[in-house]
């Protein structure tokens, strides 16, 4: 009972975050229901015991891709009162594919329901053992027998993280601000950088 | 009864309201990427329904894989947004015809 009624809280409220993050006027406010909808449908992992990717959800999520999000609609100076102008000329046609698609899900799920195709099951190798937790399971798996898959997904991050910076990259203007010469500071000896001074008590010193 | 349908269902709606959202909002490149973000994220509701489902913890190592790959698309995306818009001064997606696609 209580698990349906969790079920019910987090679905309506994911897809009433979605509806806002499409039709909301403002980017940021896009944003930030964008950042309710991760946040209920991590709920919604969590109902189903898949924890990790619940939490990772969160923190990719919400920890570090929306808050990008968010830097760049506010870093970016736009009008987004004429961004929307098409938006009422669009919607039939989008409201149409929409329908589409949705009548084609939902005939998927319909036929499901009929009694679904078999197409096997699991040979039960990457099954969650009784005695461990999610993260545990999940981890043999992925340091195991999916090491290879793990390190693709940090080269693609690797690569992502280079190409944005490359993208975004300004070399500095020659001449804009004063540089750090590394030679001259290696150059630099004690000798001549300071000096010994005895200035008579009272008199101060002159550098 | 909560079943494997009932987060299919709810799969399929975020699925259509992303793309829904990549329809109306056709200007705005950033209200754009949100909506790919959500289809992402029907995605991976789906692999990890279908986890739990079939008790098989691949998919949701695979959702992991979807995570990492919009991670690194939102990343791209948006440092493409920022450089376009520093040398023109928009965004609207009217506008990017440089290439002649």
């Amino acid at each position: 009972m209580i698990q349906a009624i969790a079920f019910y809280f987090f679905a309506t409220i994911v897809v009433g975050a979605a509806v806002m993050t499409i039709m909301a006027r403002n980017p940021v406010h896009s944003v930030l229901w964008l950042i309710m909808a991760f946040f209920n449908a991590a709920g919604l992992m969590v109902l189903v015991g898949a924890e990790f990717i619940a939490m990772l959800l969160v923190i990719v999520y919400v920890g570090a891709v929306a808050v990008l999000f968010l830097f760049v609609v506010m870093m970016l100076d736009i009008d987004f009162a004429a961004m929307r102008a098409g938006f009422s000329r669009n919607a039939p046609l989008g409201l149409a594919v929409a329908a589409v698609l949705l009548a084609e899900l939902l005939l998927g799920v319909g036929a499901y329901n009929a009694g679904g195709l078999t197409l096997g099951s699991p040979d039960g190798s990457a099954m969650q053992a009784a005695d461990t937790s999610n993260i545990e399971a999940l981890g043999a798996l992925l340091y195991g027998k999916y090491i290879a898959l793990f390190e693709i997904a940090g080269i693609i991050l690797l690569v992502a993280m280079i190409g944005a910076i490359v993208l975004t990259f300004q070399p500095p203007k020659p001449g804009a601000r004063a540089r750090q010469d590394v030679g001259k500071q290696i150059r630099r000896r004690p000798e001549e950088a300071t000096v010994m001074k005895h200035p008579e008590i009272g008199q101060g010193v002159e550098l | 009864m909560i079943g494997i349908e009932h987060y299919l269902t709810v799969g399929a709606i975020l699925f259509v309201l992303g793309v829904l959202g990549i329809f109306l909002n056709r200007k705005n490149v950033i209200v754009i990427l949100m909506a790919v973000e959500l289809i992402l994220l029907a995605v991976n509701l789906n692999l990890v329904a279908f986890s739990a489902f079939m008790q098989d913890l691949v998919g949701q190592i695979f959702a992991m894989l979807v995570l990492t790959v919009a991670a690194a698309e939102a990343a791209i995306g948006l440092a493409i947004l920022v450089i376009y818009f520093r040398g023109h001064g928009s965004i609207a997606v009217d506008d990017i015809n440089r290439m002649k696609g």
